[in-house]
C-alpha cells in the first residue's frame, strides 16, 4: 500500500499548525518534570546550531575543511571532562541510554584485558529505568540494593551484594530522589575494593556544576544528558546527546572515534583498546554545538550559577508543600524532591495520576509520577533555575488548591483534564486492540 | 552588555527564597556533599560570553569549516529539505516539549509520530514501525538482537551481509561484545548457501536467528534480496532488510520480498546532515515480531468522552516499566527527526517522494556514465554480485579509479576546488553519491575537474 498523494505547502503548515496547537511544551508553561531538568531553551543556539557552517558539512569530508567542527567538539569535551573531573569524553552516544551502554561495555572489555569477566551489575533502587535495562543489552545481570529510611544506599545491604562477580555499581548521583549520597567516597571505595567500576548516571549533573566535580567521589566514568543539563531541547522525545566522561585508566577504551589535537591540528584518533563503534560517524553534532553555545554563554560563574539556583528553588518549592502533602524524605534537596500523594489516597481516593491531570487544567505540565518505583503515589519536582519566582509561587498555589480539592471535590480530579484538547485517553485499551498505523487489514505481516 | 543567563531570579528574590527556606544560603542546603570532594575554586572553563560575542564565535567556528559540493553518501545525504519543514520543526511547542508520557498534552507529537509510522509501514510495507532510532547502524544492531530474542536464545548467530555499510558492520560487532549474540560477516553466496551442502565453511544453520543484508548495499548495489530473504527463511531464521528508504518510493517494498524487518537511517527524510548526526533511525517490522520491538510505538486509543487520540502503547516492552526484562534500553530517541519525516512524507505523497528520488537516480546514473567516459573510472565489481554496469539503479555508485596519478591525489585535487567527490573506500574505490540538489554545472565541475587532473598526472 503506497503512501497517499502529495499535499499543498499550506495544508501540510495548516496540519501541523493544529497538531502544536495540541502540545504543551517548555514555552507553553512550567514543566517540572523530576530527573529530566526542563529548563528553558536558549533560542540563540537554535539559530548557532543551523549555521549553515555545520548544517551542510558531510562528515566524511576531509578534517582539514571540517577544523571548526573538530575544534568545538574538542573544546566541548574537554570542558566536560573539566566540568565532572574526568580525564577524557566521548561525545557520541546518541542520548543517556546510550552512554550508559556505551560506559558499561568499556567496563567490560577493561574487565576482560585484565581477564577478569564478570556477571552482575548492582544498582539501587531507585534507579531509572534505563540502567537495569542497559545492563541487560551489556549482557550482565541486574543486582538491585535496596535504599535505607533515608532514601539513600544502604551500607550494609551494599557490602553483602558486594562480591569478585560484580563488573559495576551505577549510582545516579544525586539520586532520583534528589538526594545526594553522603557516604559516596566510601560507596565507591567499597565498590573498588572488589575490583568493580563505579558509575554514575549523570542525568541529574544540574544539581552539581562548580560545586563538586563528581569524579572526585571515585566514579570511574558518568553520562552526561547535554538535552538536560545543558539546555539542549527535548524535542518531544529527542534527539539528545549523552557523552560520557571516564578516568584515565579507561580512556583507550573509549568508542572510536575520538577528537584530538596535534600539532595546531583536529584528528579524530582511534583509542588503543577501543570497544569499536557505538554508532554510525560522531555524535549527534547538532546538539553538540547547542551545548557548547550554552557553556560559552555561561562560563565557569554562569555553570556555578545554574547549579545554586536549582537547588534553591527546588527547595523553595519543597519547603511550600511540606504540609499540603506527605514527604518522604523531609530534608534538604539538590535539585530536585519527591512528594507522595499517599494521604490524598487514602483520605479520598484521589491518586497521583489524578493530581497530574488536574495540574495540566491549572496550566501546569505535571511532575514525573510513579518513579522512583520505592515511594508509594510518587510525584517527582525539579522546578529548574529557569522559572521565574511567580511562575513557582502559582505552581505552589495550584498544588496547594488541589490538595484542596482532593478532599472537597475528588470527581473533580477523577475527571481531570477538562480544559486540554482530550479528555484522559485509555491506555488500557490502546494496548489490546493495538493500531499503531492506518493501515488497510489485508497488511502483510 | 552582560553575560547571558537565563535564570529569571533576582538576587532580592533569592533572598526570599532562601528566608522562605529557613537558611541563610545554598551552602546549608548541600551539606550531603562530603567537604573533601567540594569545589573551592572556579571550574577552568572559559565563558561568560554576551549574545554578540557568543554569536560571533561560534559563527567564527562555522566560517572554518569548508563547504564544498557534496558527492558524498554512505548513509548521510545532501538532501534538499523544504523550507517549510524547519519551520515545523521550530515551533516551539514541539521541540521543547518531554516525551509524550502526559498524552492529554501531548497530542500533537503523538499524532505527528502516529503519521510517521504510518508512512514508514507503507514505505516498507510492513505492519509496524516504532517511533525512531538513534541511526541507521544503531536500528540494525537493535533489529539483529530483536531477531535473538525472537529466536528465545536458541540461535544466537546473526550472519550480515559484507557489503552493508560499514560503519554499521563495526556497530553490530560492538553490540556483540555484550554475548547476547555472535555476528558472522560474510558474502552474499555464502549467506544463500547457509543451510545447503556447498555451505563450507559457513556457520550451522540451525545456530542462524537472522540475515541481514543492504537494500541497496552500501555500493549502491541491489543484490538478490528476494533469494536472501527465501534462504533464510529456509533454515528458519529472519531476514533483516537495511534499506535506504528513499529509494522504496522506486523499487519494491521489503515486506513484500518477504522481509521481517526493515530498519535503517532516513535522514534523507528532511534533517541536515550535521556532520552526520543526529540522524533518523528507523526500525518496522511483521505484526508478529510487534512486542519484541525496541522503542517507542504510538498507538490510537480514544478518550472518556470517545474522541479519538493518540498514547504510547505496549510500554511493556520498555525501560521504564520493564526495566531489565525491557526489549532495549532506548528511552530518548529522534523524535524530532521523525517528526520532520513524516511532514516531509505528507507533503511530498508517493509522487512526490518517487519523483525525488527518480532525479537522484537520474543524476547518478548521468555522472556515473560521464566518469566511465573519461577513461579515468572503471565499473567496480564486489567479488559476490553481477551487476550490470549500465544500470545504476540507486544514487550512489562505487567506481574504480583507472586514470594516471592516484585517487588520492585526484580526491584531494577536487576538495580543493570545493568538489567534494565522494568517500573513497579503498586504495582505488570511490563511492559517489548524487542527490537531487546536484546540478548539471556541478556535474561539470566534476567531471572536468576529473579530465583536468589526468591530463597532468600523465
Ligand atoms: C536518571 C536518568 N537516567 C537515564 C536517563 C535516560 O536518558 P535518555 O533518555 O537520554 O536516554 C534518564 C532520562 O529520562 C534519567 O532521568
Amino acid at each position: 500500500m503506497p503512501l497517499p498523494p502529495g499535499k499543498s505547502e499550506i495544508e501540510v503548515m495548516r496540519h501541523y499548525q493544529y497538531l502544536a496547537s495540541r502540545n504543551f511544551g517548555l514555552d507553553t508553561g512550567m514543566y517540572p518534570l523530576g530527573s529530566c531538568t526542563m529548563k528553558y531553551n536558549p533560542r540563540v543556539n537554535e539559530d548557532l546550531c543551523r549555521l549553515e557552517g555545520f548544517t551542510a558539512l558531510h562528515p566524511a569530508q576531509p578534517i582539514a575543511t571540517a577544523q571548526g567542527a573538530l575544534r568545538l567538539m574538542y573544546e566541548l569535551a574537554a570542558d566536560l571532562a573539566e566540568i565532572t573531573g574526568f580525564a577524557a569524553t566521548t561525545l557520541a552516544p546518541a542520548a543517556g541510554a546510550h552512554g550508559e551502554y556505551t560506559a558499561l561495555m568499556m567496563f567490560r572489555a577493561a574487565l576482560e584485558a585484565r581477564g577478569d569477566a564478570r556477571q552482575t551489575v548492582i544498582i539501587p533502587d531507585t534507579a531509572h529505568g534505563t540502567n537495569p535495562a542497559t545492563v541487560a543489552l551489556c549482557g550482565y545481570k541486574t543486582i538491585t540494593v535496596a535504599s535505607n529510611e533515608n532514601g539513600t544506599i544502604d551500607l550494609d545491604a551494599l557490602r553483602e551484594v558486594l562480591d569478585t562477580d560484580v563488573a559495576a555499581l551505577m549510582l545516579t548521583n544525586p539520586n532520583t530522589l534528589g538526594l545526594f549520597e553522603p557516604d559516596i567516597g566510601k560507596i565507591t571505595a567499597m565498590a573498588h575494593d572488589v575490583g568493580a567500576f563505579a558509575y554514575c548516571d549523570g542525568a541529574n549533573l544540574n544539581a552539581l556544576m562548580g560545586i563538586t566535580r563528581i569524579a572526585e567521589a571515585g566514579f570511574d566514568a558518568l553520562h552526561i544528558n547535554l538535552h538536560k543539563t545543558f539546555a539542549a531541547p527535548h524535542g518531544g522525545g529527542g534527539p539528545g546527546a549523552g557523552p560520557v566522561c571516564v578516568t584515565s585508566e579507561l580512556a583507550p577504551y573509549l568508542p572510536t572515534p575520538v577528537v584530538a589535537l596535534r600539532e595546531e591540528n583536529y584528528v579524530f584518533e582511534t583509542p588503543a583498546h577501543t570497544i569499536g563503534r557505538v554508532r554510525s560517524w560522531y555524535g549527534n553534532f547538532s546538539v553538540l554545538v547547542r551545548a557548547y553555545a550554552y557553556l560559552k554563554a555561561l562560563g565557569a560563574e554562569g555553570l556555578r550559577e545554574v547549579s545554586e539556583q536549582a537547588i534553591i528553588s527546588a527547595n523553595y518549592v519543597r519547603t511550600q508543600l511540606r504540609d499540603a502533602f506527605d514527604m518522604p524524605y523531609d530534608r534538604p534537596c539538590m535539585h530536585e524532591f519527591v512528594l507522595s500523594g499517599t494521604r490524598q489516597k487514602k483520605e479520598s481516593g484521589v491518586r497521583t495520576l489524578d493530581i497530574a491531570k488536574r495540574l495540566l487544567d491549572y496550566g501546569f505540565h505535571p511532575p514525573t509520577v510513579y518513579f522512583p518505583l520505592i515511594v508509594d503515589e510518587c510525584m517527582m519536582i525539579e522546578p529548574t533555575e529557569t522559572e521565574p519566582l511567580k511562575t513557582l509561587d502559582a505552581f505552589i498555589e495550584a498544588m496547594r488548591a488541589i490538595a484542596t480539592e482532593a478532599s472537597s471535590n475528588p470527581a473533580m480530579l477523577h475527571a481531570a483534564p477538562q480544559t486540554l484538547p482530550v479528555r484522559r485517553l485509555d491506555e488500557t485499551a490502546a494496548a489490546r486492540d493495538v493500531v499503531v498505523a492506518d493501515l488497510p487489514a489485508t497488511n502483510p505481516s | 552588555m552582560s553575560r547571558l543567563d537565563y535564570r529569571s531570579i533576582t538576587d532580592e528574590q533569592r533572598a526570599v527564597q532562601l528566608n522562605a527556606i529557613g537558611v541563610a544560603s545554598c551552602n546549608e542546603l548541600i551539606a550531603d556533599i562530603p567537604s573533601e570532594i567540594r569545589l573551592h575554586e572556579a571550574l577552568a572553563i572559559e565563558g561568560g560570553m554576551d549574545e554578540i560575542a557568543l554569536v560571533c564565535h561560534v559563527g567564527e567556528l562555522a566560517a572554518e569549516n569548508k563547504q564544498l559540493v557534496c558527492f558524498a553518501g554512505g548513509g548521510c545525504y545532501d538532501h534538499h529539505i523544504p523550507a517549510f519543514i524547519d519551520h515545523i520543526v521550530r515551533r516551539p511547542e514541539f521541540f521543547t516539549a518531554y516525551t509524550p508520557y502526559q498524552p492529554e498534552a501531548s497530542q500533537g507529537t503523538l499524532q505527528a509520530i502516529y503519521e510517521y509510522q504510518t508512512a514508514m509501514c507503507r514505505l516498507t510495507a510492513m505492519a509496524v514501525s516504532n517511533a525512531s532510532m538513534y541511526d541507521g547502524a544503531t536500528a540494525l544492531a537493535e533489529a539483529a538482537l530483536m531477531a535473538v530474542r525472537h529466536a528465545r536464545g536458541k540461535r544466537p548467530v546473526v550472519v550480515a551481509a559484507e557489503t552493508l555499510n560499514p560503519q554499521y558492520l563495526e556497530v553490530l560487532t560492538t553490540y556483540a561484545q555484550s554475548g547476547l549474540m555472535q555476528t558472522h560477516v560474510a558474502s552474499i553466496e555464502k549467506m544463500c548457501a547457509i543451510g545447503t551442502d556447498s555451505a563450507d565453511g559457513v556457520v550451522d544453520s540451525d545456530t542462524v536467528a537472522a540475515i541481514l543484508i543492504g537494500y541497496p548495499n552500501y555500493y549502491g548495489i541491489y543484490e538478490n534480496v528476494a533469494k536472501v530473504v527465501e534462504s533464510a527463511h529456509a533454515i528458519g531464521a529472519l531476514a533483516i532488510v537495511c534499506a535506504n528508504p528513499l529509494l522504496l518510493a522506486l523499487g519494491e517494498s521489503p515486506g513484500v520480498l518477504g522481509a521481517d524487518i526493515v530498519c535503517g537511517e532516513a535522514q534523507c527524510f528532511g534533517s541536515p546532515m550535521s556532520f552526520g548526526g543526529p540522524g533518523l533511525g528507523y526500525l518496522c517490522a511483521t505484526e508478529r515480531l510487534m512486542r519484541l520491538m525496541p522503542g517507542r510505538i504510538v498507538g490510537r486509543t480514544c478518550d472518556a468522552d470517545g474522541a479519538d487520540g493518540f498514547v504510547l502503547t505496549l510500554a511493556t516492552r520498555e525501560q521504564h516499566i520493564r526495566r531489565e526484562k525491557a526489549t532495549s534500553n532506548i528511552c530518548s530517541n529522534h523524535a524530532l527527526n521523525a517528526l520532520a519525516a513524516g511532514a516531509y512524507l505528507t507533503f511530498h505523497g508517493a509522487d512526490g517522494l518517487a519523483a525525488v528520488a527518480q532525479r537522484c537516480v537520474e543524476g547518478a546514473r548521468s555522472l556515473y556514465e560521464r566518469l566511465i567516459a573519461t577513461d579515468s573510472f572503471a565499473p567496480f565489481n564486489i567479488s559476490s554480485v553481477d551487476t550490470d554496469e549500465a544500470s545504476v539503479r540507486s544514487y550512489e555508485f562505487a567506481v574504480r579509479y583507472t586514470g594516471p596519478g592516484s585517487l588520492a591525489e585526484l580526491y584531494d585535487t577536487l576538495v580543493v576546488q570545493g568538489i567534494l567527490p565522494g568517500i573513497v573506500v579503498a586504495d582505488d574505490v570511490l563511492l559517489v553519491a548524487v542527490t537531487e540538489r546536484r546540478n548539471a554545472a556541478e556535474l561539470d565541475r566534476f567531471v572536468e575537474g576529473v579530465n583536468r587532473y589526468a591530463a597532468s598526472a600523465r
